[in-house]
């Protein structure tokens, strides 16, 4: 089976506004896909990207430069990913359309290049 | 990656109660005049449960994860500010021991944690502040409710709670007021705005005056927690205390009854007796019973009895309604109330029939409380549809009609008047 990597997008301050209970509610409406993620043996890893910090490297005539960012003042900003298993582009949709993050983010679905090393 | 991690279910209102103890906590320590800052370290550790879970799945114990997220986002805002940084070692030594209780499973009520919860209580329902602002603010600082959530169970504009809010809030500074429980001698005296805070919140929660639901649970829920907060100190635990529990839990008994199975209203006479919650009676009956102790008869006891002499008749038809009047007649001289009297007349109609009854509301109809209350005009029509007034009944019910209620009180109402 494939891999495919669903990357969720948004803006940073997603639920700040939200009571407590509207949170719970929504952490319980996250965690009911992720369970039946998990439990369906597809899900591989998952993992939230922090929020503060990070760099950005590059190398220009030999030059490395190291600037902060991308700053969690973006607009839209990578908050964390999913890595599953999926036949493919079509299968890994299915299992992402009812995903609850959708109300909050858009999803990026990008598939493991199969032809490398790292494909199964 | 090894085995799936189990799948941890969250405890029902967790992160609400844990928002309203983790800002009793950090109120404590910050300060009374740092509130708003309590309030943004602890939406900030949810905001963080919230964005980490759905990837890490929810922790072993949740409780105690979020105590250490607000541990450390509180830490952080205490480094932000010089004024604060000195309170460091005490916000450690406080939080060090939540998580210890909540490590070892301690329920979250426990000793000091109620002690903390109680003093924002009476905080929130201190005599200084208006008594629309007392309950707004012990459920956005007590409870953890938001603004738009307190907004839309008082059905009003979220600005306008936002302005109370913030008015009380800046009441408390000014008038120095201490963020503790109240002396014992003083209890009495404080109790009185406390209880009937609470007394409101439930009420709102029982008798929505508009919208669509009936009955707005969660309010009563929160009133009956916040009660049973005050019965876990012997200084705060006085009769009063135990009356008002025992009303709430009689109320709470017939929830499920109120309605048909379409959501319309369902009058006293016809709930069927036999769905009322066992339980939460035994409960009012308990605290009833502990309501009884000491000599002091507060207008909740009155209510609490009343409740009881309905809730434990065999049916409508059997209803001690001598006993009611009695309880009202008393009830109206300890706090006269233009409701009460309403509901009084009611007894009235029962033993000394409509046409005497209809006198006694004809009395209340001046009164500008009354102006725009609904079942002043429905009562009436009830009389009128009694004593065979068909005509007027109808009138009456038109009237009812026109006045602010809930939906399925509307569409009773509409029932009735069809049935003229």
């Amino acid at each position: 089976m494939a891999k495919f990597m669903l990357i969720l997008q948004g803006p940073p301050d997603v639920g700040r506004e939200l009571s407590p209970e509207e949170m719970q509610r929504k952490v319980e409406k996250y965690q009911e896909w992720a369970n039946a993620m998990r439990a369906s043996g597809r899900h591989i890893s998952s993992e939230k990207l922090g929020e503060e910090g990070g760099k950005v490297l590059s190398r220009r005539q030999g030059k490395l430069t190291i600037v902060d960012g991308p700053y969690s003042e973006a607009k839209e900003v990578v908050g964390g990913y999913f890595l599953f298993r999926a036949a493919d582009y079509e299968e890994a949709i299915e299992l992402t359309r009812d995903a609850p993050f959708l109300d909050d983010f858009q999803i990026i679905i990008r598939q493991t290049d199969p032809t490398g090393c790292g494909g199964e | 990656m090894g085995g799936e991690p189990p799948v941890h279910e969250l405890v029902e209102h967790l992160f609400r109660s844990h928002a309203g103890q983790m800002l009793a906590t950090l109120t404590h320590v910050f300060g009374l005049e740092h509130l708003e800052l309590a309030e943004e370290v602890v939406q900030e550790s949810l905001l963080l449960a919230l964005r980490q879970w759905p990837f890490q799945g929810v922790p072993d114990n949740p409780r105690a994860w979020l105590i250490r997220a607000a541990r450390n986002k509180a830490l952080d805002a205490l480094r932000r500010r010089a004024v604060l940084r000195r309170k460091e070692p005490e916000l450690q030594r406080r939080l060090e021991s939540r998580q210890t209780q909540a490590d070892l499973g301690a329920p979250p009520e426990a000793g000091a944690l109620a002690d903390e919860q109680l003093a924002m209580i009476f905080v929130c329902c201190e005599p200084e502040l208006p008594a629309g602002a007392r309950v707004a603010l012990t459920l956005k600082a007590v409870s953890g409710f938001s603004v738009a959530e307190i907004a839309r169970a008082f059905l009003v504009q979220e600005a306008t709670i936002a302005q109370r809010l913030t008015r009380a809030k800046r009441r408390i500074c000014d008038a120095g007021i201490r963020l503790a429980v109240p002396p014992a001698a003083e209890i009495p005296r404080r109790l009185d705005t406390v209880l009937q805070a609470l007394y409101l919140l439930f009420n709102e929660g029982y008798a929505a005056h508009a919208g669509e639901d009936l009955v707005r649970e969660e309010l009563c829920v929160e009133a009956i927690r916040l009660a049973q907060l005050l019965t876990l100190r012997g200084d705060t635990r006085l009769p009063a205390v135990h009356a008002l529990l025992a009303l709430f839990y009689f109320q709470a008994a017939r929830f499920e009854t109120r309605q048909d199975g379409a959501g319309d209203l369902l009058l006293l006479a016809d709930q069927d007796r036999s769905r009322w919650d066992g339980t939460l009676l035994s409960h009012g009956v308990c605290h009833l019973e502990r309501a009884a102790q000491g000599d002091e008869l507060s207008e909740y006891h009155l209510q609490a009895e009343i409740a009881a002499v309905h809730v434990t008749s065999a049916s409508y038809a059997k209803t001690d309604w001598r006993r009611l009047l009695d309880l009202y007649d008393q009830l109206l001289a300890l706090a006269p109330s233009p409701v009460v009297a309403l509901n009084r007349t009611i007894a009235q109609s029962m033993t000394a029939g409509p046409q005497i009854a209809l006198v006694s509301l004809d009395r209340l109809s001046d009164d500008p409380a009354m102006k725009n209350y609904y079942l002043l005009p429905a009562v009436r029509a009830d009389f009128l549809r009694r004593l065979d007034r068909t005509a007027e009944a109808a009138a009456c019910y038109r009237q009812a009609f026109a006045l602010p209620c809930s939906e399925p009180e509307r569409r009773f109402l509409l029932r009735r008047m069809k049935a003229m």
